[in-house]
């Protein structure tokens, strides 16, 4: 019987998130890797990623992000590439434009690159080289941006806004504009990670917040057909929670650079679930049958008022990673939900934090935290 | 539809800009038009037409092409793909060539 036939057999993944590694020459403060770093030691080598890619494309992904970490950092990326085109997928490189000199871009686009996501984390030098932590890094990535058109790939810029850099929206829609992107992503902290360890650093105030929300609409509907916006929402300030990852085990999985399967960035920050392994097992294997793929998946697990609830298939119980980091207990709904018993507490904690004035904790190897 | 939608010409040629795949999707069934960061599945009508957009046969021969195929009559069919092609352009998964 094929996997059509089988209601109750979940749909097969749409996207692949391949995190190549995770060096990086930026320490951006909100960096969506894990506090512990794989180091390259412990990265998948080529063989392996090609493999992967091969059962990705059989199990029915059709996109493959690389990313990181800073997918340039591998020297194999072209060959990364080569083998995601060769099995059919879509190629999206992800990728910081610091160290991915004009030649090695053809070379990519030669192999059938798709699209190049360029992150960017300021509209001005002053801004993006300070959350970056990284002097001499915007121009870079402006003279990268060129290159990605001038080489004739479509350009989406990504800018992750916070306290920091909230107040160049509009310069941020001007520059991607300016740079021929055909697409901005104005994406909202989300608070895991490096990013939950910098909260206090990064929280913007609500105000700031809905005066963003009201300047990315305005810009959207006055840039149709030129430049599309898509937004990640700031949580913390809303009423319902994001529909994270569109449900667990839904549509996407992510491989970390040691080769554990996550049905999201921050999986691995709820204990007791056991990630498999691609060297152990295939990705087919993974996604239908590991218990970590089926512990949230579908609205079984949900807590009585989310089952209840007319929304259940809309945001999906929202995340199990913000419900642990805010309540203690990943099977708990959403906090940001006004459902919740906890939202009043989450709304509290982001006006305390958006007042506080701590400095940045880079994202670094040295910096690992140690939790006991 | 959109205000802002472009009016095209029975004479205008539109392609898929770099970055946007039209493909099968076996997995699931159906075909889809593959974008950055986006999936589009297609219904059969949008399949049919996009099937058609090679870069090289104008709006105009697409239409009398797809109402020799489905014996339906040409003046709906025009409105229709007009339409779709239009939404198409905004959603920037296409170009005109």
């Amino acid at each position: 019987m094929s996997h059509l036939d089988d209601p109750a057999r979940p749909a097969p993944p749409l996207g692949m998130l391949a995190e190549l590694t995770h060096r990086c020459p930026l320490q951006c403060p909100y960096c969506s890797n894990p506090l512990e770093l794989t180091r390259k030691r412990d990265e998948l080598d080529t063989a392996t990623w090609q493999r992967v890619f091969a059962e990705a494309a059989e199990l029915g992904v059709l996109q493959v992000h690389l990313s990181g970490g800073e997918p340039a950092a591998r020297p194999d990326l072209e060959a990364l590439v080569a083998s995601c085109v060769e099995h059919g997928l879509y190629t999206n490189l992800i990728t910081a434009g610091v160290n991915l000199p004009r030649a090695r871009l053809e070379a990519l686009a030669e192999a059938g690159l798709d699209h190049v996501q360029l992150s960017i984390q300021g509209a001005s030098a002053e801004v993006n080289d300070r959350i970056a932590n990284l002097p001499g890094a915007f121009a870079k990535k402006m003279a990268f941006a060129r290159d990605v058109t001038a080489v004739g790939l479509p350009l989406t810029l990504n800018s992750v806004i916070h306290r920091h850099n909230l107040h160049q929206l509009p310069e941020l829609v001007e520059l991607a504009l300016d740079l021929g992107a055909r697409r901005l992503e104005i994406a909202h902290a989300q608070y895991y990670g490096w990013a939950l360890e910098n909260r206090a650093a990064l929280m913007p105030p609500r105000e700031q917040v809905m005066d963003a929300l009201a300047l990315v609409e305005a810009a959207r509907e006055r840039l149709a057909g030129k430049l599309v916006i898509d937004a990640v929402v700031p949580d913390y300030y809303a009423r319902l929670p994001k529909p994270c990852m569109n449900g667990w085990g839904r549509q996407s999985l992510n491989v970390t650079p040691a080769g554990r399967v996550l049905p999201c960035h921050a999986a691995e920050t709820i204990p007791g679930l056991a990630f498999w392994d691609v060297r152990e097992h295939g990705l087919g294997e993974i996604w239908y049958d590991s218990p970590a793929f089926n512990a949230y998946r579908g609205t079984a697990w949900m807590p009585d008022t989310c089952q209840r609830c007319e929304r259940h298939e809309i945001d999906w119980g929202g995340c199990r990673c913000q419900a642990l980091a805010l309540t203690g207990e990943a099977s708990q709904m959403d906090p940001v939900c006004e459902r919740s018993p906890y939202h009043d507490e989450v709304q509290t904690l982001a006006i305390v934090d958006s007042s506080r004035d701590e400095e940045f904790t880079y994202r670094r190897f040295t910096n690992n935290i140690i939790r006991v | 539809m959109n205000p802002s939608a472009p009016a095209l010409a029975e004479d205008a040629i539109v392609r898929l800009p770099r970055g946007v795949r039209l493909r099968e999707d076996k997995a699931r069934g159906g075909w889809v038009l593959l974008a950055p960061e986006r999936v589009f599945q297609l219904d059969p009508v949008a399949r049919e037409v996009l099937a058609r957009v090679d870069g090289e046969r104008d709006i105009g021969a697409i239409v009398d092409d797809l109402a020799a195929a489905f014996a339906a009559p040409r003046e709906r069919i025009l409105g229709d793909v007009r339409a779709m092609l239009a939404d198409l352009i905004l959603k920037q998964v296409l170009e005109v060539a």
